[in-house]
């Protein structure tokens, strides 16, 4: 337990306690000012809502993915199991490069689906993308084990008591899996704000249009203007913790009944 | 007849299950599948109920065949070995799935779980999610939820395996109980044949996928059809013994046979109720010696061992070993007082031979 604290302080504490440290040395006004440029608002709007976005994706389909991996037996299963883990192995910046390939103008899905409105590099719907790729592997991961100890007697109870398969879905196998789906979110969302390398290629980086807040930190740091980055890390830092926490109390109203 | 299979297999794969079952459970009645693991009942089971469904044969339920009716129409209450109850529910809200399912107005699903509440002793336990409860709660709520839509047909599996044993007399007790009650047919799976005995009144024996025996219990201890079942219910001696002279042999033991030449070999059982015993060396033919007793309760199990290394089951009850004085360590006499002819597999048993005192002590006798 000791060791664990002081594990855990080093690692994340102190670096956090640093970085609030610096910027106890501006003032409220001053720190205001540089943390709510229209520029930062910009990035912050983009990084959050791309990132909740991608996250619910992931949700969705990592949750299908996984229930498809752990349930069904078909020839290239294990391979997809293994490519599941792609998006961690892969540099980041070799994806954003190839994703940015892909959907470019000229691209391979670009060259259709530009044509039909659907632009994917530069654009919001690029960084949704780039978010959605890196993340998509939290949830699969979190929810395969809870799937394979997920007890089929209970769908079967659910059938002898008269409830067809969706019945059985929704009301039995969804609030089970509830829990491990919104901590899959959680880590996904986490991820996704924090992701850098995928989404600067992609993004293009249009100041108040495509530039994440992550990238805008980078920027600040080459200007040398420590502070201005710190400030918008600072803000970061506390909207990502209060989200996770919300998403924690909802987590753990999910999961009341194995408690 | 409330539930009757007419040849009904079932094939995993190319493995038979379950290989041409027929039999028939009447209305109201309280029946035990009985059989090693692998011996194919729960695959019955779960064929009745319609989670399985059968490669042959035909199931009747009250006269119409259901096998095509899938499992959510056949009516069933199904209780789980490991229980199955909806982890993110609540008791109540267990126990009302199956009458929201059926669409019972909210009154009467009310009055109903609080019916099966109260039948099953879950008061105040109501609001507990299922891993806030022990063992035996649970199997009750199981029974509870199975039990709220007013099926045709109760159907257990194991329904008793996961809880300790003092748990498990008091469930066997309550589903006895609570079968008289309601007077729901029921049809239960166990391997423990002492269960079967107990809570059924008829059982029905699997071996190896096939029906074995359907009887009471009291005719299928009494009058087994094969010495499978002979070995399964109840405890039997068993001897491969070598015909010479009229006279199945092993070790010292003779068995009086008829028509069988000699240098055959011939298996040979008897109960452990029908060994004598007496404190007197003279009194019966053998001498063994007492090497252990068991006490199961009211009866203790003796065993004894021959002059030939030879190791009997024999049974006495507790007034009777103090009477003869007996312990561990002492010598008696003992002879088998009825015994039978355990045919080849598939074959049916001749039935139980009685020996006659002086018979025993005269080889070379018949009977």
């Amino acid at each position: 337990m000791g060791f664990t604290l002081f594990y855990l302080s080093v690692l994340v504490l102190v670096p956090i306690a640093g970085l609030f440290l610096r910027v106890f040395q501006l003032s409220w006004p001053e720190f205001w000012k540089l943390a709510t440029t229209d520029r930062a608002l910009a990035a912050y709007q983009l990084t959050f809502g791309a990132s909740l976005v991608a996250a619910f994706i992931n949700a969705i389909f990592g949750t299908l993915l996984a229930w498809v991996l752990v349930r069904y037996e078909f020839p290239g299963r294990r391979l997809i199991d293994a490519l599941v883990d792609f998006p961690f192995a892969l540099p980041t910046a070799v994806a954003g490069l190839t994703l940015a390939n892909l959907f470019a103008a000229n691209g391979w899905l670009g060259q259709f689906l530009v044509p039909l409105g659907i632009k994917g590099a530069f654009t919001p719907l690029g960084v949704v993308i780039a978010l959605t790729f890196v993340g998509m592997p939290f949830v699969v991961r979190t929810l395969q084990p809870v799937l394979e100890h997920l007890d089929r007697d209970m769908e079967e109870a659910a059938a002898t008591l008269g409830a067809g398969r969706l019945r059985t879905f929704v009301s039995v196998i969804a609030p089970t899996l509830l829990p491990p789906v919104m901590t899959g979110f959680a880590l996904a969302f986490a991820r996704a704000i924090g992701e850098y390398g995928s989404v600067v290629f992609i993004s293009g980086n249009i100041p108040k249009k495509t530039e994440i807040a992550p990238y805008l930190i980078v920027i600040r740091l080459e200007e040398y203007d420590y502070l201005g980055a710190m400030a918008l890390a600072v803000v970061l830092l506390v909207i990502s913790f209060a989200l996770l926490v919300a998403i924690n109390v909802l987590e753990q109203w999910a999961n009341r009944f194995s408690r | 007849m409330s539930i009757e299979l007419k040849n009904v297999t079932k094939q995993f794969g190319s493995v038979p299950a379950v290989n041409d079952v027929t039999f028939g459970v009447g209305d109201g009645q309280l029946v035990a599948l009985l059989g090693p693991s692998g011996c194919g009942k729960t695959t019955v089971l779960r064929m009745i109920s319609g989670l399985e469904t059968p490669t042959g044969g035909d199931i009747f339920v009250r006269g119409k065949r259901v096998n095509d009716v899938p499992v959510q129409k056949r009516n069933i209450g199904f209780v789980f070995q490991g229980y199955a109850l909806f982890k993110s529910m609540s008791v109540a809200d267990n126990i009302a799935f199956g009458l929201k399912i059926k669409r019972w107005p909210k009154a009467d699903r009310d009055a109903r779980v609080a019916e099966l509440i109260t039948l099953l002793g879950l008061k105040d336990l109501e609001r507990r999610y299922p891993h806030q409860l022990s063992g035996g709660q649970r199997q009750r709520v199981a029974l509870a939820r199975a039990l709220a839509p007013k099926p045709d047909v109760l159907l257990l599996d194991e329904p008793f395996a996961a809880v300790d044993a003092k748990i498990r007399q008091d469930l066997r007790e309550m589903l006895v109980n609570l079968h008289h009650e309601l007077k729901v047919t029921t049809i239960f799976v166990t391997h423990d044949q002492e269960e079967a005995m107990e809570v059924s009144n008829r059982i029905v024996i699997f071996d190896k996928g096939r029906l074995a025996q359907i009887g009471t219990p009291r005719e299928v201890y009494e009058e087994p059809a094969s010495e499978f079942v002979a070995r399964f219910v109840g405890v039997m001696n068993v001897l491969d013994c070598e015909v010479r002279d009229g006279m199945a042999r092993f070790g010292e033991l003779e068995f009086p046979t008829h028509g069988v030449a000699d240098g055959q070999r011939l298996r040979v059982g008897f109960r452990p109720y029908a060994v004598q015993v007496s404190n007197e060396l003279t009194a019966y033919r053998h001498r063994a010696l007492l090497r252990h007793t068991y006490f199961l309760g009211v009866l203790l199990r003796l065993e004894l061992e021959l002059p030939s290394g030879l190791i009997i089951r024999a049974r006495m009850s507790k007034e009777e070993y103090a009477r003869l004085n007996l312990s561990e360590g002492r010598e008696v006499s003992m002879q088998i007082r009825q015994y039978r002819v355990l045919a080849r597999e598939g074959e049916s048993l001749p039935p139980e031979v009685s020996v006659t005192h002086s018979l025993a002590l005269s080889p070379g006798e018949g009977i």
